[in-house]
């Protein structure tokens, strides 16, 4: 490859620098800031601040509501990679038998990851409010207790499900390529082997489809853990209780609500660092998975 | 092993027909070659056999059943693909296999037959590679042991050479042409080139806009071509073919020279085709047709000449021998060799 000289040292800067400048201040400065608050306590109004080491980490490590919510996002992430990876992939599946109205059928599909998270929150909310949500009361006819104000279990569904919504698109859009990406004849081949639809689906599309599966997993992963706030805060905030507060969540909480700004850099460090170390694997492994002959 | 009859077999998409009724016996362990230009319907036609494409009209039977109505997979079919269609992530072993474990065959079974696939075809040293560690030649060959060790009561290949270079092709050509003489499979093969055509077959289907313009032996084919499709088709270089006016048994030519030719009809006009290897010098004086050659081709066996029909702009190809001191500008006078005059009628292009 041909190296290019400019001929003075002040002009690469010079065009690097918005770049440089966003990632500076948006990036390295408010981690630099988190680093430094996370070894400091500070009081509720910002006057005075002192040293303490490690000390919000072990306090946050032991404390029972941390334990709650790393649980509750796992719990919350888990199901939310799961159902909107397979709900994306039956729906991409079935969008490739379509034959008219294809493009239409696609258009509609994608449409939901244009609304904003707090929105979709609201929609959600709206639609299964107790006292006047839409579909909550065909639910409370079908013999359910309906009230996700004060049922954990039930909030956490309604989260879950608005999540998983707002995320199928985007899946949808990736598992459509990569179904394309898989020649058809390889499907007739299966066919005349003797494999039925279904067979061929394990043995032959989902195994070719591994490097999109997996990336997505990856992909959604960090979405439930880090870009669900805005739905979890307009859905139930958290409540009731904590049985709907993630990790985020509660950094907010603590550091914007409760202005314990000591324990929620403490907890906003170990987030960076789950996030760096997830980055890191996905890169390793998909390096090895995403190539196919 | 079995049997294959297409009776009038038709396909329409959204109301447009794209065969026209195509009604054949294939006798058990015959090699029938479906030859045409690209769009003619040839692999659909060899898709409706082996039931990845619907059948608007007509039956297919294979064996004694009629097979209309069932999945490719119960057919008892193998086909070849033109990709190869191999699956990337398993070995080559396991894209033999894919079809065994599917009937459930016991796994010694399988091995067994897995085995004596890979001799035939010299697949041994690559079982447990991929596809994508393969070159072209070798990808053809698992294909290939793929459909053997199904032991199907039909062979299907679509195209299957015509990813190769032009070496590999010859080589593959004849190994297919063994495998069958070998195997005593029934096979439908699809293919454009008249060589592997002309040189795989037992018997031809030439078609041509979804129409069978003739089922017959390569032989029969090249010989007495049932229309004047098949005879430009079917040879190389291509035949000669061009309209003259018969009166009274005489064909006027292009250029206006008379020449007498046997089986003309009593007056009108009709089409005269002539292959360039067909055609003898002749002395001057009597009944030829005049030629002004162009331009030759010297390929060292024979050679080529290119020319008009003195008089006129009709283009005329010639085989000449190897040791011809022709060139451009000469002036040769050809015939036809006796019986190796073909006439075709010019509304139907039907042979006359």
């Amino acid at each position: 490859m041909r190296r290019t000289v400019f001929p003075h040292k002040l002009l690469p800067w010079l065009l690097l620098a918005p770049q440089l400048a966003i990632t500076l201040i948006f990036f390295y400065w408010p981690a630099a800031q988190a680093f430094r608050q996370s070894v400091l306590r500070e009081d509720p109004f910002g006057l005075s601040s002192q040293f303490v080491g490690l000390a919000n980490f072990r306090k946050v490590l032991n404390d029972p509501a941390y334990l709650n919510a790393l649980q509750v996002t796992v719990v919350f992430s888990v199901l939310v990679a799961f159902f909107a990876l397979g709900i994306a992939l039956f729906l991409a599946v079935q969008a490739e038998k379509i034959i008219r109205g294809k493009g239409l059928y696609r258009t509609m599909m994608i449409w939901p990851y244009a609304v904003a998270p707090a929105i979709a929150g609201m929609l959600w909310l709206f639609m299964f409010n107790p006292s006047f949500g839409t579909l909550a009361w065909p639910l409370r006819q079908l013999g359910i207790n309906w009230n996700p104000l004060l049922d954990g279990e039930q909030a956490m569904a309604l989260v879950v499900a608005a999540a998983t919504w707002k995320q199928i698109s985007y899946n949808f859009l990736f598992f459509v390529a990569g179904l394309q990406a898989i020649p058809k004849s390889l499907l007739e081949a299966a066919a005349i082997d003797g494999a039925s639809r279904r067979h061929a689906f394990w043995t032959i599309v989902f195994p070719l489809l591994a490097p999109t599966t997996f990336f997505l997993l990856v992909v959604n992963t960090v979405y439930a853990l880090f870009d669900t706030f805005g739905i979890i805060h307009a859905v139930t905030g958290g409540g009731p209780g904590r049985s709907t507060e993630t990790l985020v969540y509660k950094v907010y909480n603590d550091g914007f609500v409760n202005l314990i700004m000591g324990d929620s850099a403490a907890q906003s460090v170990i987030l960076m660092v789950i996030v760096i170390a997830l980055t890191a694997f996905q890169f390793r492994f998909i390096e090895k998975r995403v190539h196919y002959g | 092993m079995a049997h294959i009859q297409l009776n009038d077999l038709r396909k329409s998409y959204a109301g447009q027909e794209v065969i026209h009724g195509i009604t054949m016996d294939i006798s058990n362990g015959e090699f029938v070659v479906i030859v045409g230009p690209s769009g003619c319907g040839k692999s659909t036609l060899l898709r409706m056999v082996a039931g990845l494409e619907g059948i608007s009209a007509g039956t297919i039977s294979i064996g004694d059943r009629v097979v209309n109505d069932l999945e490719p997979r119960e057919r008892d079919i193998a086909m070849v693909f033109q990709n190869y269609a191999l699956y990337p992530h398993m070995s080559v072993r396991e894209n033999m296999a894919y079809g065994l474990k599917i009937a459930k065959m016991p796994v010694a079974e399988i091995d067994a037959r897995v085995a004596k696939a890979a001799t035939m075809l010299e697949l041994e040293p690559y079982l447990d590679r991929k596809p994508r560690a393969l070159s072209g030649g070798q990808r053809q060959r698992v294909a290939m042991g793929r459909a053997l060790v199904r032991e199907p009561a039909a062979f299907l290949l679509d195209e299957p050479l015509s990813n190769l270079d032009a070496k590999l092709r010859v080589q593959m050509r004849l190994q297919i042409k063994e495998l069958h003489q070998r195997t005593g499979q029934t096979t439908l093969y699809v293919t454009h080139d008249q060589v592997e055509a002309m040189t795989l077959a037992d018997r031809l289907i030439v078609m041509n806009k979804g129409v069978a313009e003739q089922i017959a032996t390569p032989h029969e084919v090249y010989t007495n071509p049932a229309s004047e499709f098949v005879a430009g088709f079917i040879g190389s270089p291509a035949m000669n073919i061009f309209t003259v006016r018969a009166e009274a048994g005489v064909a006027v030519l292009p250029g206006g020279q008379r020449l007498p030719l046997p089986g003309l009809p009593a007056s009108g006009e009709v089409r005269l085709g002539l292959r360039p290897e067909d055609m003898v010098l002749v002395e001057a004086g009597t009944p030829a047709i005049p030629v002004v050659l162009k331009s030759v081709e010297w390929l060292g066996a024979d050679a080529f000449g290119y020319g008009v029909i003195e008089g006129s702009e009709v283009l005329m190809t010639l085989r000449l021998p190897g040791n011809t001191v022709a060139k451009r500008g000469d002036r040769l006078h050809v015939a036809a060799a006796e019986g190796r005059i073909h006439l075709f009628s010019p509304a139907t292009g039907k042979r006359l």
